[in-house]
């Protein structure tokens, strides 16, 4: 928690207007409702870009990460598959294919700014739907057809994506950018609506963390220990794509911290849910964070895409936590 | 609290499984349920935990029907032991231990009454309390098995079903388990039912023998009532003697090498075809 107070005030103090640790605590400090207006020590401008461009986006770049991450933790938890992440089911493609297909024929605006966001996660949650009817047989979702049915779903809707990339000349790099996932030019309004999702995904992936434990040692023993394994699947995997479908309808498809965050948090705590999941989120935020600021600082002005850093970024992070895991265990024995 | 299997067929597509069963289950006695592979041994645990439902019939516990019990509250009642036991997981073992208390846990994981005696006692009377600490994938396929026991124990059920739970251990293990068993059955009075590979081992624990073929109950009685020449051979299609073990009131089964008949495969799998029409 610490952490992320400190991430996210020097997120805000980078930039090309350059402002110190100070003004950003500052400026923040003066919005309390007792505190004197910060008009009057920083410029209009300072405290404009403080509050109105970066803290959204800051902010954003939190509830996004936090999202994807506790997606993740669910995925996984549930379908007890390392390489499970919120994309696993087909959902990114799914949203993906709303989001081309608005670009494509220039509908982005049909119902105004929302119109893209609602689009990606209706179609999101409606290849979720999918998914789950392709794998259920009896009642019973079979946790290798499940994935099966959503990689299949996946790259068959990825097609269709390149297709419609294919398809538009002119607005190709607008498709393309979407997908590679971006956290600029979003707003307030954005913040507000990712927030109830990702504290209903939060309570309920956390009410359930102490089952996703017993998960772990097979759907029969967890049925043997009293769990109600279909309804358990249901509602985790449900509650995870809501948190996915939210989080990319907002930002596009930002890869890999869905499938890192839990497995760095796993390396450092363990294998318990009920501190996994909670830990997730905070570091996903921070994780995401991070990242955002990087694409946005690094070659400022220009814009690196998100889902570009968090690979280049996590991946040999993510090497190095394993190849030390590794060590520790060859110590043991 | 009393087990029944009330008339029950279970098919899978193309195949009958079991039909018709009727048995009943007293508490405070071991059974065993023999036969060869394919039978349905593993199916009718299956339908007496409640993981799967009987295409006719009704599996009971004291008169209910298995599959309308609640998860949570049949696992306060019957407790599972699965073929192969745990997995090589990342808790350690007292963790896994406590996952037993599950059935007892509202929803926010608590418990009215603190389960850290119940959990030491477990770890204690299993050997477990130098281990408690360690991972569980740092321990032998016998260690593993003994904290699947000591999770069993924490369950505190009075039904306890073992499904070929000697599998993948040595001979040590499977003695030791099946005494680490039987001394808790005694104390608690609890009803067991055991699928076992070993008609040996069978004879030696089980005070009531159940023999599976053909989806159906071939013969059930004391082990020197069940495990009769002429039964073994119906059931497994080999000659064995019986005699007597030396320093137990039981029967053992004495297997020799058989010849295979040149042409013995082939009308075997001719006269299942044959029954099968």
């Amino acid at each position: 928690m610490l952490l992320l107070a400190v991430s996210i005030t020097a997120s805000l103090s980078m930039g090309s207007a350059g402002l110190s640790f100070a003004d950003v605590w500052g400026i923040l400090l003066h919005q309390l409702p007792w505190m004197p207006d910060a008009d009057t020590i920083w410029s209009r401008g300072e405290v404009a870009i403080v509050m109105q461009v970066r803290l959204s986006r800051v902010l954003l770049a939190v509830l996004v990460g936090a999202c994807l991450a506790l997606a993740g933790t669910g995925f996984q938890g549930v379908l007890r598959n390392p390489l499970a992440d919120p994309y696993t089911l087909g959902v990114a493609s799914g949203s993906s294919v709303g989001a081309a297909f608005l670009i494509l024929f220039g509908f982005q605006l049909a119902i105004g700014v929302w119109t893209i966001p609602i689009v990606a996660f209706l179609t999101g949650i409606a290849t979720l739907l999918g998914v789950i009817a392709l794998s259920r047989s009896n009642g019973v979702m079979q946790i290798q057809t499940l994935i099966l049915s959503g990689v299949i779903l996946q790259s068959f809707l990825g097609a269709f994506v390149s297709l419609m990339v294919s398809m538009s000349e002119g607005v190709v790099n607008q498709i393309l950018f979407w997908i590679m996932g971006s956290l600029a030019m979003r707003g307030w309004e954005h913040v507000t609506m990712l927030l109830p999702f990702l504290l209903i995904g939060l309570v309920i992936l956390i009410a359930y963390s102490g089952t996703m434990n017993l998960f772990v040692l097979g759907e029969r023993q967890a049925a043997h220990l009293g769990v109600r394994v279909e309804r358990t699947k249901l509602i985790v995997l449900v509650a995870s794509t809501l948190l996915t479908a939210a989080a990319v309808s907002v930002s596009g498809v930002i890869g890999f911290v869905g499938l890192v965050v839990p497995h760095m948090i796993r390396l450092i705590v363990g294998p318990d849910y009920r501190y996994i999941t909670p830990l997730s989120a905070i570091a996903g935020g921070i994780f995401l964070l991070w990242a955002d600021t990087l694409a946005r600082t690094a070659l400022s002005p220009k814009e690196l895409p998100l889902g570009v850093v968090t690979a280049l970024v996590g991946a040999p992070f993510f090497a190095y936590l394993l190849h030390r895991r590794m060590k520790d265990q060859r110590g043991e024995e | 609290m009393e087990l029944s299997l009330c008339n029950i067929s279970y098919s899978v597509p193309g195949k009958r499984i079991l039909q018709n069963i009727n048995e009943s289950f007293k508490p405070g006695r071991f059974y065993g349920i023999i036969g060869p592979n394919g039978v349905g041994k593993s199916t009718l645990l299956k339908l007496l935990s409640g993981i799967e439902k009987p295409e006719q019939g009704e599996a009971r516990l004291d008169g209910r029907d298995i599959s309308a019990i609640p998860r949570k509250e049949l696992a306060r009642d019957v407790a599972v032991l699965q073929q192969g036991g745990l997995a090589p997981v990342g808790f350690t073992v007292k963790e896994i231990v406590r996952m037993g208390r599950f059935p007892y846990q509202s929803w926010l994981g608590g418990e009215s009454v603190d389960p850290e005696p119940l959990i030491n006692e477990a770890l204690e009377s299993m050997g477990l309390t130098g281990l408690q600490h360690r991972r569980l994938h740092q321990l032998s396929g016998g260690e593993r098995q003994r904290v699947a026991l000591a999770k069993l124990m924490v369950q505190q059920p009075r039904i306890l079903l073992l499904d070929e739970p000697t599998t993948y251990l040595d001979i040590g293990y499977q003695l030791q388990l099946l005494d680490n068993v039987r001394a808790w059955q005694k104390s608690e009075g609890l009803l067991v039912i055991a699928v076992l590979h070993d008609l040996n081992l069978a004879a030696m624990y089980a005070d009531e023998l159940i023999a599976l073929h053909e989806g159906k109950v071939l013969a059930r009685g004391v082990p020197d009532a069940v495990l009769q020449p002429d039964l073994i051979e119906t059931m497994y299609e080999t000659r064995a003697t019986i005699i007597r073990h030396p320093e137990l009131d039981v029967p053992q089964v004495m297997l020799a090498p058989g010849v295979i008949k040149s042409n013995g495969l082939l009308s075997r799998s001719l006269e299942a075809h044959v029954r099968r029409l």
